[in-house]
């Protein structure tokens, strides 16, 4: 491994980790949308900012991009308070239209110079490490890892000393400001971190990777976790693990490493979208399954209880008038005598003593629709999944 | 035109998000095809799309997660896969794959008659599809339980709906590219929705205002050098919405506005005439006249109200006085009474 691949690997990991911590509070506040608009829309500033330099490399280009990101955010939300249109349409509408003139102005423009779109919104991390940051002769590392690295500490500060106020501000917009704190300064402070994040990562990674760096990160460690700073460190190690990973796929398929390190992103979602223990999708499923075993159970035996005539209670009526299918009221049958709910005599199906006071409970708490009520089923619903 | 449902049913971000989930269909279908045939690429397209959609779908329904994060999840997951893809099909010896990445930012220039053909005649079958399912469509919008309990089978006018916005994404595709689809999705159905309530009326001004957004930024980038298409048309498009947001009748900006000042004015010369009432009723004679100077203790009073009001006819001026005409009178009397009702 050379030092070439070493410093990719760095920058990467940390873009990743860059990105994890805002994408956070923007996945947890319902604003991932606006990270990719923010994203697309801060190419007119990036542009302003490259005609008024003429270096693709000064701070000014960073500052102007964050500041088109605010005003991206603050023209959605204009749009979104005069009630004429949705908050998703609004942000549908504003960042196309900033981006058509930041790719109307390049075209006009900037046709020679080394500025275009591709490089904007894909980046190229192959680069990254060519582009040196020399102070006075002295080679001190690749520029984009002391961009990425400076807008760390920025967000690592950031978080850290307002780490409370976002929480609170995140989870409860009244309390916060009934606590004293500004709802909209934290609102606009995280954005204006979101910007910077963007600005300082899309050299090294390009738009569409923050974008899927903030967001994907953040919403594979909610599906693991509902705890605030489990979700962060979650979300940090997920987005170091694929930009890792990433690299080391692109090496070997000669790709682009923004869209390998985006792929293994889809890949770790895919797998914690399935396998998370709760969230998961088979996960939920299979809950579903069982609940809904639950629910013809307790049909099951109400209908019983109703019913004292015998061919009422035959077992090939049954099948035909709860209208299950075979396999499905065999489940139940043999799930109701396993826990010895009921019993089978020449076919004739009848409660046992604790199928009655099971019945009885459930009747009471569907006639009074108290919570209290159901408590103590509850225990006996496990029961049923042994 | 399918905007319009896209707007209303408060999926627009969703065009922005098939449309790069296009992406890894169109590399997928030149890799395995290793021609750059465009229906088999649009097909490609449209099935990624397809895939795209759905699992977003699955991710809101299944999970806690919510529409925004699984949008801009599927959005920038599909499209980095695509760019894995396309950089990987660049390294292949295969001369075919230039070309490939004009996907992403459109070129209406490069349209060749048989893809104007293939868009009209698709086109049209939306059209009928619309017509044919219209009842159908308007009633998912609007209230999809109400439909489920008429017996309409939902999930599929659903996913009709839907096949046919991804349809008309992956079109429209070539001529502005990825970035800029949704806006041309979005923005002409935005600004019909200012002028109108009503469904039928909204789609026809939609497809209205797209087509006339697609003509002017042709016709404006082809008058001028170096002016890209797509960019061009989106702008014109955005000029659209901003204009109708600011002057559309009863929702825009400018007559709320206005609307706002009128009601205002007209709360401010009712204060007036009720104050002037509250002096008028403690003289027996209604048409006692008054000092103009007690006025100047009220403090919704000023000289235009009170000339307005004598030209409404329900306050007269004598000199330095005023006093309240038998009109005024009884209209003040009546505010009073409005008031009080409506109160109640």
């Amino acid at each position: 491994m050379s030092s070439t691949q070493l410093e990719i690997q760095l920058i990467a990991s940390l873009v990743a980790v860059a990105c994890a911590i805002p994408g956070t509070f923007l996945v947890l506040r319902k604003m991932a949308m606006i990270s990719d608009a923010i994203s697309h829309s801060i190419l007119p500033g990036i542009v302003i900012g490259f005609f008024i330099t003429q270096d693709l490399n000064s701070p000014l280009l960073i500052i102007l991009a964050a500041l088109t990101g605010i005003i991206t955010v603050v023209l959605v939300e204009y749009i979104q308070k005069t009630g004429l249109v949705k908050e998703d349409t609004a942000i549908g509408l504003v960042f196309p239209a900033l981006f058509s003139i930041g790719v109307i102005l390049i075209a006009k423009n900037a046709n020679d110079v080394h500025l275009d779109v591709d490089a904007v919104l894909l980046g190229e991390l192959a680069f990254a490490p060519f582009d040196r940051f020399l102070l006075s002769g002295i080679d001190l590392g690749p520029k984009s890892l002391w961009v990425t690295g400076g807008v760390l500490i920025l967000t690592l500060t950031l978080l850290i000393a307002f780490f409370k106020e976002l929480k609170v501000s995140t989870f409860d917009t009244g309390l916060a400001a009934s606590l004293g704190f500004s709802p909209v300064i934290i609102h606009y402070g995280l954005m204006a971190v979101s910007s910077i994040t963007t600005v300082g990562a899309f050299d090294a990674v390009g738009a569409i990777l923050v974008v899927a760096l903030m967001i994907a990160p953040a919403a594979s460690a909610y599906l693991l976790t509902n705890e605030l700073k489990r979700m962060l460190i979650f979300a940090i190690c997920f987005g170091v693990c694929s930009a890792i990973s990433g690299y080391w796929v692109a090496h070997w398929l000669d790709a682009s490493i923004a869209g390998s390190i985006t792929t293994m992103l889809g890949l770790l979602f895919l797998t914690v979208y399935l396998f998370a223990p709760r969230r998961g999708i088979i996960a939920v499923l299979y809950k579903e399954r069982q609940q809904r075993v639950e629910v013809s159970l307790l049909t099951f035996l109400l209908h019983l209880k109703n019913h004292t005539e015998e061919e009422e209670r035959h077992v090939n009526h049954l099948n035909e008038h709860i209208n299950w299918q075979k396999v499905r009221s065999k489940l139940v049958l043999e799930l109701a005598l396993k826990n010895n709910m009921i019993q089978l005599e020449q076919n004739i199906v009848s409660l046992t003593q604790k199928g009655e006071d099971f019945t009885s409970k459930a009747i009471d708490y569907i006639i009074t629709n108290q919570d209290s009520k159901i408590e103590h089923m509850k225990e006996d619903f496990f029961l049923f999944r042994g | 035109m399918l905007g319009s449902f896209a707007v209303l049913r408060k999926q627009s971000l969703l065009g922005d998000a098939i449309s790069h989930a296009a992406l890894p269909g169109i590399a997928i279908a030149f890799l395995l095809t290793g021609t750059k045939d465009n229906n088999t690429l649009l097909l490609g397209a449209l099935i990624s799309g397809l895939i795209g959609t759905f699992w977003i779908r699955g991710i809101i329904k299944k999970t806690h997660l919510k529409s925004d994060t699984a949008l801009g999840l599927i959005l920038s997951l599909f499209f980095g896969f695509g760019m894995l893809l396309l950089t990987f099909i660049q390294k292949q010896p295969n001369a075919n794959q230039a070309g490939l990445d004009k996907y992403l930012f459109g070129q209406a220039a490069t349209l060749l008659e048989s893809d104007v053909w293939l868009m009209g005649s698709i086109t049209t079958l939306c059209l009928i599809v619309l017509l044919l399912f219209w009842k159908e469509f308007k009633m998912l919008l609007f209230d999809a339980d109400y439909t489920k309990t008429l017996g309409f089978n939902t999930k599929f006018i659903d996913i009709l709906i839907t096949t046919f916005i991804v349809l008309a994404i992956v079109l429209g595709l070539q001529t502005v590219g990825v970035v800029l689809m949704s806006a041309m999705l979005l923005a002409p159905a935005a600004a019909a929705r200012q002028w109108t309530n009503s469904l039928g009326t909204m789609v026809f001004l939609s497809a209205l205002f797209g087509a006339f957004s697609g003509v002017f930024g042709t016709a404006i980038s082809a008058s001028q050098n170096n002016l890209p298409t797509g960019p061009v048309i989106v702008i014109v498009a955005s000029v659209f919405v901003l204009v109708s947001f600011i002057c559309a009748p009863s929702r825009g900006l400018l007559f709320k506005q206005i609307r706002f000042i009128k009601n205002r004015r007209d709360l401010q010369l009712h204060k007036t005439l009720a104050f002037m009432y509250n002096i008028a009723e403690t003289h027996n004679n209604t048409a006692h006249p008054h000092a103009i100077k007690i006025l100047n203790n009220f403090q919704g009073f000023t000289k235009t109200t009170l000339q307005q009001l004598v030209k409404k006819n329900y306050v007269k001026l004598e000199g330095n006085m005023w006093y309240l005409t038998e009109e005024g009178f009884k209209t003040a009397a009546n505010l009073y009474n409005q008031q009080s009702t409506t109160n109640e």
